[in-house]
């Protein structure tokens, strides 16, 4: 069973991997995400716990340390009400599932929540809603699938050998 | 019969090589240009290269600039850079652009944003580069992998939103107010959405008020901010001694006047006041006046949006003869060594400095919260710069309110944030 983690609109790339801690390495990065709003974040957040988020989720920067930071925190998943673009390609090339999500008002931090990718569909166990999740794209599930875009494009690279 | 096509679609289908594109249609680009700065380039793609066993698929197309951790302040930054000139020459890239400046204003600087060209920028303000009609977008490190491996980078067709500022900008208003308004007006959420830009205030702007418009689409949240290539244009490139083959092909990039958007706006210029963005997002923007009992103790002029040659000049023309306020300080980081060339040459550099401005070095400096001048806890800075999100530019305590470079300087002289009109009696 995961947790919901919800947050408001447009959380932005400096909250998620500030830009004064981005010679730190992966994993002491990933310690400040969020912290500015959520001190306790880093150390409560478990594998596999969702965020819900509002409108414009990872809006700024192109760094790709904030989408980074999310999965080395364990985080399975980020729903929100809609994404920022270089955030959403960023979090497709790294395999962070990301989906489209106009109820996050109807989740409340703490609920327990269950995520199932193959049947597509998510379940909140507190409040005993569940919700099918929008699809992506054929041709961008592929980069999911292959567990992001390096290994996408090593399979690509090395198809005739 | 092909159809009526926005800016974007029209680039779009020749980077494609396809004779239209629609709206949703995933498609695969052909990139012209690849670059990244050294925060987003070489010190992320190297280990990702070596796994996949691939060099780059072209290093006459991507240009790599340093410009985030410039200069180096301690032993990682060094590292930093030292990864990405190593790399640089390593791969045999020409385009390699080192401590000269912001890479989204030294590539134009260089000739290198052409009208027509499908670009792919490490960077988030990478749509600066749209104001030469060329479609230039903003990519994460990963993608940024993929493209210089291959070449090639996925797109969905954008929707476009056609921006039109119509009549002339009052004394004291500048393409910065304009945008900090749209950011206000549109708000911040259109991703996926291509902006275009146009009107006879557009038609009037130089190339450097295009790029604030084009820079600042980055923060209404769109892939590009496109402005049709016209005299003025392909003015500028011919002075850099890179002139336009054929001016007709890049004329022929302009939107259909039939073409569909999801949005189409218009503004007149002629009512705007100047525009203040408070804390923490570039769309909690008012008229200046609505600020003026807020005490500043640094204001930065500075970044890729906000350090030009213009903005220099703006910020020297409210400053002439007049001192910043005791407990203020005037930071200014020219946004490349060619502005800080032309400013020193010109008297501009003096007058700032003669006000009691701190002269910083070229590059993105506090702007990312990576160089000098970056704010503690409690700090409140008044900035010509293009994002205010908590924690930007340092510590999460501080507040950072943004501004054209005229209220940035009036502000900086009042000790509070200022209405530039009012020093600004004399023009």
């Amino acid at each position: 069973m995961a947790k919901a983690w919800v947050f408001g609109d447009g959380i932005s790339t400096d909250l998620l991997a500030p830009g004064n801690k981005l010679k730190l390495n992966p994993d002491e990065l990933s310690r400040h995400c969020l912290t500015a709003i959520k001190p306790d974040f880093p150390n409560h957040v478990a594998p596999g716990d969702i965020i819900f988020a509002g409108s414009n989720f990872g809006q700024g920067s192109s760094r790709e340390q904030a989408a980074v930071s999310l999965k080395l925190l364990g985080v399975g998943a980020v729903f929100a009400q809609s994404f920022a673009r270089i955030f959403y390609r960023n979090a497709l090339n790294l395999g962070l599932p990301i989906f489209d999500f106009a109820h996050r008002n109807e989740i409340s931090e703490g609920d327990d929540v269950t995520l199932d990718l193959e049947c597509g569909k998510l379940s909140n166990t507190t409040t005993a809603q569940s919700y099918e999740i929008q699809p992506l794209p054929a041709e961008l599930m592929e980069i999911v699938k292959a567990g992001g875009l390096i290994n996408y494009l090593e399979m690509q690279f090395h198809k005739g050998e | 019969m092909i159809p009526p096509a926005t800016m974007a679609e029209k680039l779009i289908a020749r980077a494609a090589g396809l004779t239209s594109v629609a709206p949703g249609q995933i498609v695969t680009a052909n990139v012209d240009l690849a670059f990244a700065h050294d925060s987003s380039g070489p010190r992320r793609w190297a280990p990702q290269l070596e796994k996949l066993g691939v060099g780059l698929w072209d290093p006459a197309k991507v240009a790599i600039i340093t410009d985030h951790y410039v200069p180096a302040t301690d032993a990682d930054s060094a590292a930093i850079l030292k990864t990405t000139r190593d790399f640089a020459r390593d791969h045999g890239i020409n385009h390699f652009f080192d401590m000269i400046g912001i890479c989204h204003l030294v590539l134009p600087e260089k000739g290198l944003m052409r009208p027509g060209a499908f670009v792919a920028g490490g960077d988030s303000h990478s749509p600066t580069g749209g104001a030469f009609g060329a479609y230039v977008a903003g990519y994460g490190a990963t993608d940024m992998v993929g493209i210089v491996a291959t070449g090639k980078t996925w797109i969905r067709v954008p929707q476009s939103i056609r921006i039109e500022l119509n009549g002339a900008l009052p004394r004291g208003v500048v393409a910065k107010d304009v945008m900090l308004m749209l950011c206000r007006e549109i708000g911040l959420d259109n991703a996926f959405c291509a902006f275009e830009f146009g009107g006879s205030a557009v038609d009037q702007m130089s190339m450097q008020e295009r790029m604030v418009l084009s820079n600042m689409t980055a923060e209404l949240g769109g892939e590009t901010g496109l402005i049709a290539p016209d005299d003025t244009t392909f003015r500028f490139l011919r002075d850099r001694g890179k002139p336009v083959d054929d001016e007709a092909e890049s004329r022929a990039f302009a939107p259909d006047s039939d073409a569909r958007y999801l949005q189409r706006k218009r503004f007149d210029m002629a009512a705007m006041v100047p525009q203040v963005a408070a804390p923490h997002s570039p769309d909690n923007t008012d008229n200046v006046g609505s600020f003026s009992s807020v005490r500043v103790d640094q204001a930065y002029v500075g970044a890729c949006v906000g350090a030009k040659l213009s903005d220099l000049h703006m910020v020297a023309q409210v400053l002439n003869g007049r001192k910043v306020a005791s407990h203020v300080r005037l930071l200014v980081a020219p946004a490349s060594q060619e502005v800080m060339a032309k400013a020193s040459g010109d008297g501009t550099i003096q007058t700032l400095v003669d006000a009691g401005a701190k002269i910083m070095p070229t590059g993105c400096g506090a702007c990312a919260g990576m160089g000098a001048g970056i704010l503690s806890d409690g700090d409140v800075c008044i900035s010509s710069t293009n994002r205010n999100f908590q924690g930007r530019m340092g510590h999460s305590g501080a507040s950072v309110y943004l501004g054209s470079p005229y209220t940035t300087a009036a502000s900086a002289v009042a000790g509070r944030i200022a209405d530039p009109r009012e020093m600004m009696e004399a023009i």
